[in-house]
């Protein structure tokens, strides 16, 4: 039986404002960074998104969460709201807050249903277990923790109204190499825990397989290549996708 | 081998704070001519701050630094300003994780990296200095170098600007290159590249390397000595393959299993 | 850990400094408040321009007033004036500095252009404008000088605001679909409170030597009731024949200024 689906992106084109415009040119130019992008994805499935800085994989997350609303294209989703989770840590958290507020800040502008401030705080503890820290560190600030404990709030926040899809783009790249094996293994044990579906995006190939069923692989706005993760990786057919493989150390 | 540089017993103490924090404890390293030597360990763990210290980066009231760091003769660590200067940028050399920051993006890039030169060796033309660094700039597999050297760094992409960086490091030949996490901020492809330019520059121009990192695959592709470090320690050290086949020490094993395995037969 | 981030603030030179010139100023305001060694507008047709004696520890003025209970008096209106020049100034700054900085487009254009237009007026020569418009007395004293401190206070916000908008944590919070206003208030100002302290405490500065140079003017408080820029007015054809009637005002409005600047200092550098 075929699995359904949770996101569907069809003939996707996304346009930034040209930021460098000319005093006198009228025309006000738009910089295409993403080209005809098709693909969809299956309930409870990870997906990721390979490729250098700059080809558009961050563009097309920015799409689907909805903070870039410029495009042409389809994008339907099965479920509302999606999250993210950013790539540094020490940007994505507002330093000016503690961090059991910040958890609580997605309960407290929840339109759907109202969140005591008992079953805020309980929802608060409870992800904090699911991301493997203390209780206690809910009274902290942001500048009181480690990068890694960081991204681990970050991944709290965004697990605070149970989403059915999460973008994680570029996760674990600001990490240490321990610490991003810990983040790997706590994303790969909440996805087999609640069956979320994920879009993992990231530039190195070697995280990218130890997580996802499918890859995709993205070069100047384009796919290049997109097929069953273990598939591509024995065989893959774009010359792109194999320089990023010899690049990071993966050879037959 | 002709030993270049001699560190022994290194400690550096913070005292920011009411109670000293020791950041680096009993530092030993010894470099040879040519030789490359990695130091791996998470973000805390002293490894750039043991590096800073050789550089003569960490002059700051409030840090205590002993023990001996010997280079051609002079303790850099209790010899005058001048001395030191003398060696920073042309003698001992250092280039930065962030390409993005450690550029100034309002000069062009030519004269970025004449800098040392102009400091260190006036007596050179104008005209010499711009064919040494062109050539420099081709050296480090920047093909358009002409144009190159009318760039402004934004104009470059980071590993570009890597390149740059380390450019401006080599173009007084140093006997030693400090590389602190240089390629962290990049994408892989681009980290493969800047590991190449790194081991072909070791080779073509003998320059010894002191390579920091946090991942132990990187520095196992590039170094023939690696170091771990842990909390300010030296928990580890030896010859690249021996540590990696046969790592004594838990944190190493720790390392080791931190980076992705990849199984395609399975 | 509140506490001790709060015990270094008290460590901080600066603060110290500040805190105790500021401290010895606001205890004389308040005991002035309750008692003075005479009344402010006394006279005293014997006792005409004395200097300092045990009597009158300031000396008195040219109608025999005591400058002592005249300054008492005289501080806690000018820093009254200076406290709801403030409130108006950075309060309606901040408003209109967030949302124009949040919002941006068409609304930030406008609003930028007006506050460059009320920028190339000095402060002093706006209020001028305003209180020749409306007339003089204290509440018009307020209201003028507020408006004249908005713009620098827009400013500052609004720049604050633009660097905070486009940082990840408010790109996220928009993800859990904070609404704008929530945003702005809720996410955005606790990061820049810092800032606004510190010029909020410049602010002050500026208020009182403003509030000093209207009533200096003409325009301030009006006799017989004296803020100690009244008084300086006063008192400045008698600087050579009797020196303390104008240094002892003088020398507060100093004090009370040096007192915020170090306070302001000191915040700015606490983190």
């Amino acid at each position: 039986m075929e699995k359904e689906k949770v996101l569907r992106v069809s003939g996707l084109n996304v346009f930034y404002k040209n930021r460098k415009r000319k005093l006198f040119s009228k025309k006000n130019k738009k910089i295409q960074a993403l080209f005809d992008v098709s693909f969809d994805m299956e309930e409870g499935e990870v997906l990721a998104i390979a490729g250098e800085s700059g080809c558009g994989k961050s563009t097309l997350a920015r799409a689907i969460v909805g903070i870039n609303k410029d495009y042409q294209g389809e994008i339907w989703q099965k479920y509302g709201r999606p999250q993210m989770v950013f790539q540094d840590p020490y940007n994505s958290l507002n330093p000016a807050k503690k961090i059991g507020w910040l958890l609580e800040e997605p309960l407290k502008v929840d339109k759907e249903r109202h969140w005591t401030k008992e079953e805020r705080r309980k929802r608060a503890e409870e992800i904090m277990q699911e991301v493997e820290l203390p209780v206690s560190m809910l009274d902290r600030y942001p500048s009181q923790l480690s990068g890694g404990q960081r991204q681990r709030v970050c991944i709290g926040i965004a697990l605070m109204r149970e989403p059915k899809l999460l973008i994680a783009d570029e996760p674990v790249s600001a990490l240490d190499v321990t610490i991003q094996a810990q983040i790997m293994e706590l994303l790969t044990n909440l996805h087999k825990k609640h069956g979320i579906s994920i879009i993992f995006i990231s530039h190195d190939l070697r995280v990218v397989y130890q997580i996802s069923d499918h890859v995709m692989i993205m070069k100047n706005g384009q796919v290049v290549e997109y097929g069953a993760t273990r598939e591509v990786y024995r065989n893959p057919k774009a010359s792109y996708t194999k320089q990023l493989l010899t690049a990071a150390g993966i050879t037959k | 081998m002709e030993i270049i540089l001699d560190v022994t017993d290194l400690h550096i103490e913070f005292h920011d704070s009411d109670t000293p924090e020791t950041a680096v404890e009993d530092f030993d390293l010894m470099l040879g001519a040519g030789e490359i030597v990695g130091i791996v360990g998470e973000s805390g763990s002293g490894k750039s701050m043991s590096a800073l210290a050789i550089a003569g980066l960490l002059n700051r009231h409030a840090i205590k630094k002993t023990g001996r760091i010997m280079f051609e003769g002079h303790d850099l660590l209790t010899c005058d300003r001048k001395t030191l200067r003398s060696f920073q940028g042309d003698e001992i050399s250092i280039i930065f994780q962030e390409p993005m920051t450690s550029l100034n993006p309002v000069k062009r890039i030519g004269w970025q990296v004449e800098e040392s030169l102009r400091i260190h060796h006036p007596e050179i033309k104008k005209n010499e200095r711009k064919k040494m660094a062109i050539d420099m700039l081709l050296d480090v597999g920047l093909e358009n170098a002409n144009e190159v050297y009318y760039m402004y760094p934004h104009e470059l992409s980071g590993g570009m600007r890597q390149r740059v960086m380390i450019a401006a490091a080599m173009i007084g030949n140093p006997q030693i290159l400090i590389a602190d996490e240089p390629t962290t901020a990049l994408d892989v492809t681009v980290q493969a590249q800047i590991v190449e330019l790194l081991k072909k520059l070791n080779r073509e121009k003998g320059t010894s390397i002191i390579f920091i990192s946090h991942d132990l695959s990187l520095v196992s592709q590039l170094c023939q000595r690696v170091i771990v470090m842990q909390k300010g320690n030296i928990v580890e050290s030896g010859d690249t393959k021996t540590v990696f086949s046969r790592p004594r020490h838990s944190y190493t094993k720790k390392l080791i299993a931190a980076i992705p395995k990849i199984d395609l037969d399975n | 850990m509140k506490n001790n981030r709060f015990k270094k603030l008290l460590k901080n030179p600066y603060v110290l400094i500040g805190g105790i010139i500021m401290g010895v100023i606001l205890l004389m305001i308040i005991v002035g408040c309750f008692w003075m060694p005479y009344e402010p507008t006394k006279m005293s047709a014997s006792e005409k321009l004395q200097g300092i004696s045990l009597r009158h520890i300031m000396g008195t003025d040219n109608m025999g007033r005591d400058v002592f209970s005249r300054v008492m008096y005289g501080s806690r209106v000018t820093l009254m004036i200076a406290i709801g020049t403030i409130i108006i100034g950075a309060g309606v700054g901040t408003i209109i500095g967030s949302i124009t900085g949040y919002f941006g487009g068409m609304i930030d254009e406008v609003t930028m252009r007006v506050i460059d237009a009320l920028f190339a007026f000095p402060s002093i020569l706006l209020a001028l404008v305003i209180v020749s418009v409306f007339g003089v007395g204290w509440p018009q004293l307020v209201i003028s000088l507020g408006i004249a401190f908005v713009p620098s206070f827009a400013r500052i916000v609004r720049g604050e605001v633009l660097r905070c908008k486009n940082m990840d944590y408010i790109e996220n919070a928009r993800l859990q679909g904070v609404s704008d206003f929530r945003m702005i208030f809720l996410h955005i100002l606790p990061n820049i409170k810092g800032v606004l302290a510190s010029s909020i405490l410049i602010g002050f500065n500026n208020a009182v030597l403003a509030e000093a140079g209207l009533s200096y003017l003409g325009v301030g408080s009006q006799p017989p009731y004296a803020s100690l820029g009244r008084m300086l007015s006063d008192a400045q054809q008698y600087m050579f024949t009797r020196p303390s009637y104008v240094l002892c005002p003088g020398i507060v409005i100093v004090l009370m200024v040096l007192g915020f600047a170090f306070l302001g200092e000191g915040i700015k550098r606490w983190k």
